[in-house]
């Protein structure tokens, strides 16, 4: 086993380049009971399930692309990846915290329940569908550039945050919001999304209520930048006096009425 | 090796009490795809690697491969490949080719027997010339007359491919198994398309693995199909008929039958997945008339389900998503090839330094053609 340092601590590094999902996973999980509390895979393409189901402190860092699920319904871990992940990371989880310096894919956040995920680029489609959160320890997504369609879809609880660092604003009225696809917040009874820029009705689906606000203005919105900032070692504090629109569920019941006979 | 088609319904019962339910992996098909904008000619072994690293994707129950530019050769001939039954059987099919093609060669597709697929039908490919030929559009009513009769017999004999310097390999099996079995290493071409599939709703037979193909087009699909009842009672009226059990043969029939209205591939990808109502009212008038008009026309041919398709044709690809993007599909780039696949990894598996990556959205066709068409094209 080799052993490497980054930035002053020792780590243990997986040669992954070619290792089937299978075998590496059996490997992270072996010397994550043992106790370690660094690893390094390399080489990382597409395997999935990485970190999946684990608990604990320790923290993973992954090099290549991570393959689907990344970091499913695990409760504790640390993962920060220099690269992309595919579709499905953080689905179901339900504590610690996914840091990606590239891109997501698609249900990013599916059904999680606790912990964070911070993005850098761009997220797929149908990302935070069905984002729960825990008392103990809130869900939050964070998306440094723009998402696409149903973002947010049936979601219950949490946070979605969407900065479009990259994208410079200068919406006409009834313009789309370039940071986000359409059917925004479908079915949406739960929860807070957070898109900078204003958003025109049509682009959103869900019977939700919208306000605009800044960071200044919303200390949890301030305090989720900070994080994200934080932890891609990024300065966002130019975003700080931009206009944010914030969705919120209209009422505890937005869909009572829909599936009976009064609709 | 020879087999009537007791035995091949019984060994497609095999397939069946070997892999279903006792192997579950949740997951979709894989498809994946490139091609070299200059025309240059590729090994196979690349788009077996693209595949390879989604195996978990398919479930054995079928796997193809397609590719334009394999018959530098024989580049004018119209290449039959076939799956058939029998050596009996494929006296019938030589019989129905002989109707309106001269067969200049015909022999038995070179394949590894060995394993499971010691048990594979007889896949065999003719090159044809057509008999009589007045105009262009006469030789797909040719193409399309002949394909039908063929797989009308199925499942003893159905066509895997048709088109000219295009060649579809398929069957039973992983996509590596498949790529073994058909030495897809000994093929060069300059477009490439790939299939595993986990077959849900049609049964897994050698006929129904992907890639689908009809003259200059093929299709391999990840999803599945909703609409193929109305789609299909559309393409029954313009001499269309489904008789392989899967699908995505819908797909392709539905293509080639805009493509020969003349519709180009934009217009094409409108029909299969039109933007919606609401999204109309907010376009602005010329286009909005279009999108009402082809909504209008063609709304038998609209694909709804979930769905994401590569498609091939001479000198170019075609990827496309359904409208509301319930599959996943990347591009990527690098030099002078583009590059397709259900994962992001696959790209980099067999092209680690692509210059950019990102994900199809839903209803937006990526179309790539070579720069040098001419390269590609048949003269």
């Amino acid at each position: 086993m080799i052993r490497t340092t980054v930035g002053g601590r020792a780590m243990k590094v997986i040669e992954s380049k070619g290792v089937p999902y299978r075998e590496l996973n059996r490997e992270i999980r072996r010397l994550v009971a043992a106790g370690e509390d660094r690893l390094l895979l390399r080489g990382v393409n597409g395997q999935r399930y990485i970190g999946a189901g684990l608990k604990g402190m320790a923290r993973l860092e992954i090099e290549g692309t991570a393959g689907n699920n990344l970091g499913a319904m695990m409760n504790g871990l640390s993962i920060y990846v220099h690269g992309n992940v595919q579709d499905g990371a953080g689905n179901t989880m339900s504590g610690g915290e996914i840091v990606v310096r590239g891109s997501a894919g698609d249900i990013t956040g599916y059904a999680m329940r606790g912990g964070k995920i911070l993005i850098q680029g761009n997220a797929g489609w149908r990302v935070g569908i069905h984002m729960k959160s825990r008392e103990d320890q809130p869900a939050v997504l964070v998306i440094g550039g723009k998402a696409g369609d149903f973002l947010g879809e049936y979601m219950a609880g949490g946070t979605i945050v969407v900065l479009g660092l990259d994208t410079p604003l200068h919406q006409e009225r009834e313009s789309a919001n370039p940071l986000i696809g359409n059917y925004l917040a479908s079915g949406m009874h739960g929860g807070t999304i957070y898109i900078r820029g204003r958003i025109p009705a049509w682009q959103i689906r869900g019977q939700v209520q919208t306000g605009l606000t800044t960071p200044e203005e919303s200390p949890p919105l301030w305090n989720w930048i900070e994080q994200f900032a934080a932890g891609l070692h990024l300065d966002c504090s130019g975003l700080f006096r931009e206009i944010f629109t914030c969705l919120m569920p209209q009422g505890a019941r937005p869909y009572a009425h829909l599936y009976d006979h009064s609709a | 090796m020879v087999c009537g088609v007791e035995e091949m319904a019984e060994r497609r019962a095999d397939d069946h009490q070997s892999y279903e339910g006792k192997i579950r992996i949740p997951s979709g098909c894989a498809v994946a795809g490139f091609i070299n904008k200059t025309g240059e000619r590729v090994n196979g072994r690349t788009i077996a690697e693209m595949m390879a690293l989604m195996k978990e994707r398919s479930n054995g129950l079928g796997a193809g491969y397609a590719a334009y530019g394999i018959y530098p050769d024989y580049r004018r001939a119209y290449a039959f490949h076939l799956i058939l039954a029998d050596h009996q059987t494929r006296e019938e099919v030589e019989a129905i080719l002989a109707r309106n093609f001269r067969i200049t060669e015909g022999h038995e597709i070179p394949v590894r027997r060995t394993g499971r697929n010691k048990k594979a039908p007889l896949l065999w490919r003719y090159f044809c010339d057509p008999l009589r030929l007045d105009r262009d559009s006469a030789l797909d009513e040719l193409l399309l007359a002949t394909t039908m009769r063929i797989n009308r017999l199925a499942p003893r004999a159905s066509v895997m491919s048709c088109g000219q310097n295009l060649g579809v390999f398929k069957g039973v099996g992983d996509p590596e198994e498949i790529a073994e079995f058909y030495r897809i290493d000994q093929y060069h071409g300059y477009s490439w398309i790939g299939h595993g599939r986990f077959p849900t709703n049609t049964p897994g037979w050698w006929g129904g693995a992907h890639p689908f193909s009809l003259g200059e087009i093929a299709v391999v699909h990840n999803g599945e199909l909703s609409s193929y009842g109305t789609n299909k009672s559309v393409l029954e009226n313009f001499g269309y008929e489904l008789s392989l059990r899967t699908d995505t043969e819908v797909m392709a029939y539905a293509i080639h039958h805009l493509r020969r209205q003349n519709m180009s591939w934009p217009m094409v990808a409108k029909v299969l997945a039109p933007p919606h109502w609401a999204e109309l009212e907010r376009m602005a008038e010329p286009e909005r008339e279009l999108a009402a008009a082809l909504r209008r026309i063609y709304g038998g041919l609209l694909m709804n389900g979930p769905f994401s398709i590569i498609v091939a044709f001479q000198g170019g690809l075609m990827a496309l998503n359904d409208r509301l993007k319930l599959r996943a599909l990347v591009a990527g780039t690098s030099g002078t090839g583009l590059y397709l696949a259900s994962e992001e990894a696959a790209i980099r598996q067999v092209c680690p330094r692509v210059e950019e990556v990102w994900p199809l959205p839903g209803g937006e066709a990526l179309i790539c053609c070579a720069e040098e068409e001419s390269a590609c094209h048949v003269a």
